[in-house]
């Protein structure tokens, strides 16, 4: 198995790739509004560091959010693509299972906790989980002040719930997704037969317009 | 056609179609476009993020089809061409993504080319080698320009633009106060033709002084706010609004100026040749008044036919095609998509991202 992952549902733009065992090269760049120049590059580096050819790679996992629109879908139509001319699958998996993974994997959180990230607009996207990191729910939208008192007091992983200490009082690591956490939860699902998602966007929003009614007059009636 | 001549595939994503077109040299072989224009229509007006979301779900479908039409696979694409800006910031970023994941995959260069030059290259597919230079006059919903083509692959030089309304979009307003449905260009196009040229609305910048300031300039909102004037003029008598005597008054103003200016401008610069491109090249007064000034003139009009002429994926591939055979330098896997891409800029410059 030579797996790519890459996620851009955040400020990070991440790749990794995984043999099915391990995880054999990653790499994370920051910024907020360069999603679409620093992602391919970020890509041919993992690879390289990996010794892996690309044609050699037999399946492209993206993070499908959910997460800002924009940057979401450079990372999205980079996976759909990539598979489409490698003639491999592209798969998906939820960008807060692998903050959720990271985070119990290394001992940040036990028990009940959720994940939150920045949704921007003031607010997060959220989902809870259980002590073995399974989501409770689909994730969601919101106002932190919207969230569930019991919730929003648990341990909160993410950027969304640094963002917002009056709100989340127990934040902890990780903040940003990291793609060789998302490739270790789709070789973990792949090895137990369990589904993956497909690519589609978790947008969670509708696009922003207003319908268009009567015209506006230029002279005054 | 000859088959050592590079096959470029190009990507169009800048407004509300994705387009994806195979070219061989400058031979077309396949314009794959799906547009997201009928989920704008209730808006009025192209919606930004409905038209990147639309791109995303059409991008490999379009892929797919553009290889399917050429009979070609994806290993036989030498290069990638995509249009990395002038358009909506959101949408160019799906084309370009998707650009670069391809010559990621498949080891072939880039190429981050300029919508509106694009514009102009097409014209090769449909009538051979452009003429050097020639001119071009492009006009749509989001773009008005006249530009001196020395060389389109990196010698575009904008000799004037519209200074406020794009033509295309004087078209949706006018539609609107006419009570036309979106896109408005077709349709005012179609009632024009049982209506009366008798009402003298105002041609922007053709003034004495406008014509020093703004020589090659357009500007198309007095004439939009003149034409609402007088419906709302008309509907305040109480009397019926002649929709077709409006609609054809409106595009002989439009059509008129832009016909002058870009014959003005072959005068004026030793031109002979003039392309016109863009979405309102589909107009047929614009057509024939382009035809009948041009043949005055003794200069040689080339128009696309319409289906080129609007936003698609083998004017991307047309001018990537060129630059190839002209041996111009590919871009690299960080380069940007620049909303704002001036038109001077033929290829996409590398900012950051690099490594
Ligand atoms: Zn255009």
């Amino acid at each position: 198995m030579r797996l790519l992952a890459l996620d851009t549902s955040s400020a990070a733009i991440t790749a990794a790739v995984h043999d099915g065992d391990e995880v054999l090269a990653q790499a994370t760049e920051l910024g907020a509004q360069a999603h679409g120049e620093l992602l391919a590059p970020t890509i041919a580096g993992v690879l390289r560091d990996a010794g892996v050819d690309v044609g050699d790679l037999t399946h492209v996992v993206a993070g499908v959010g959910p997460g800002p629109f924009t940057g979401l879908r450079v990372g999205l139509v980079t996976a759909r693509v990539m598979a489409e001319a490698l003639g491999i699958t592209a798969v998906g998996v939820c960008s807060l299972d692998a903050l959720a993974a990271e985070a119990l994997a290394t001992g940040t959180v036990r028990g009940t906790f959720a994940v939150a990230t920045d949704a921007r607009r003031k607010e997060v996207y959220l989902a809870a989980y259980d002590g073995d990191g399974t989501r409770l729910s689909e994730p969601d939208v919101l106002r932190p002040v919207d969230v569930d008192g019991a919730l929003a007091a648990a341990p909160v992983v993410g950027a969304g719930a640094w963002l917002y200490p009056d709100v989340f009082t127990d934040p902890r690591e990780p903040r940003l997704v990291s793609a060789a956490w998302l490739a270790t939860c789709a070789v973990a699902r792949l090895d137990a037969g369990a589904p993956l998602l497909d690519t589609a966007p978790m947008y969670l929003r509708r696009p922003d317009a207003v319908e268009s009614h009567a015209r506006k007059r230029v002279t005054q009636p | 056609m000859s088959a050592d001549q590079p096959l470029v595939l190009g990507i169009e994503t800048s407004c509300d179609e994705t387009g994806v077109g195979l070219v061989r040299g400058t031979t077309l072989l396949a314009d794959a476009i799906a547009s997201s224009v009928d989920e704008h229509a209730r808006f009025g007006g192209v919606v930004p993020e409905v038209a990147s979301r639309a791109h995303l779900d059409a991008m490999v479908p379009m892929i797919r089809r553009a290889c399917e039409t050429a009979g070609v696979t994806l290993r036989d694409v030498d290069a990638i061409a995509v249009t990395a800006g002038p358009g909506l910031a959101g949408a160019l970023l799906v084309g370009v993504a998707a650009a670069k994941a391809l010559a990621l995959s498949l080891g072939r260069p880039i190429y981050g080319v300029n919508h509106l030059a694009a514009h102009v290259a097409v014209d090769q597919l449909q009538h051979g080698p452009l003429p050097e230079p020639t001119m071009a006059l492009l006009v749509s919903g989001g773009h008005s320009s006249l530009l001196l083509v020395p060389d389109v692959t990196c010698d575009v030089r904008p000799l004037g633009a519209t200074i406020d309304d794009a033509a295309g979009e004087a078209f949706d307003k006018v539609a609107r106060v006419l009570g036309l449905p979106f896109p408005g260009g077709p349709h005012i196009d179609r009632v024009a033709r049982d209506g009366v040229i008798e009402i003298d609305f105002p041609r922007g910048l053709t003034s004495g002084r406008d014509m020093e300031r703004h020589r090659f300039d357009f500007s198309f909102s007095g004439l939009k706010t003149a034409v609402a004037r007088w419906v709302e003029a008309r509907e305040a008598t109480g009397e019926p609004v002649p929709v077709a005597d409006v609609a054809a008054s409106f595009q002989e103003a439009v059509v008129d100026v832009l016909t002058r200016k870009a014959l003005l401008a072959c005068a004026e610069n030793g031109v002979q040749h003039l392309v016109v491109g863009g979405g309102v090249a589909a107009n047929s007064r614009l057509r024939a008044m382009a035809q009948e000034r041009c043949d005055a003139a003794g200069v040689e009009l080339r128009v696309p036919r319409p289906g080129l002429c609007t936003d698609n994926g083998a004017m991307v591939a047309a001018l990537g095609a060129e630059m190839v055979g002209r041996g111009r330098l590919p871009g690299s896997l960080g380069l940007p998509a620049d909303s704002s891409m001036p038109v001077t800029q033929v290829s996409a410059l590398e900012t950051r991202g690099e490594r």
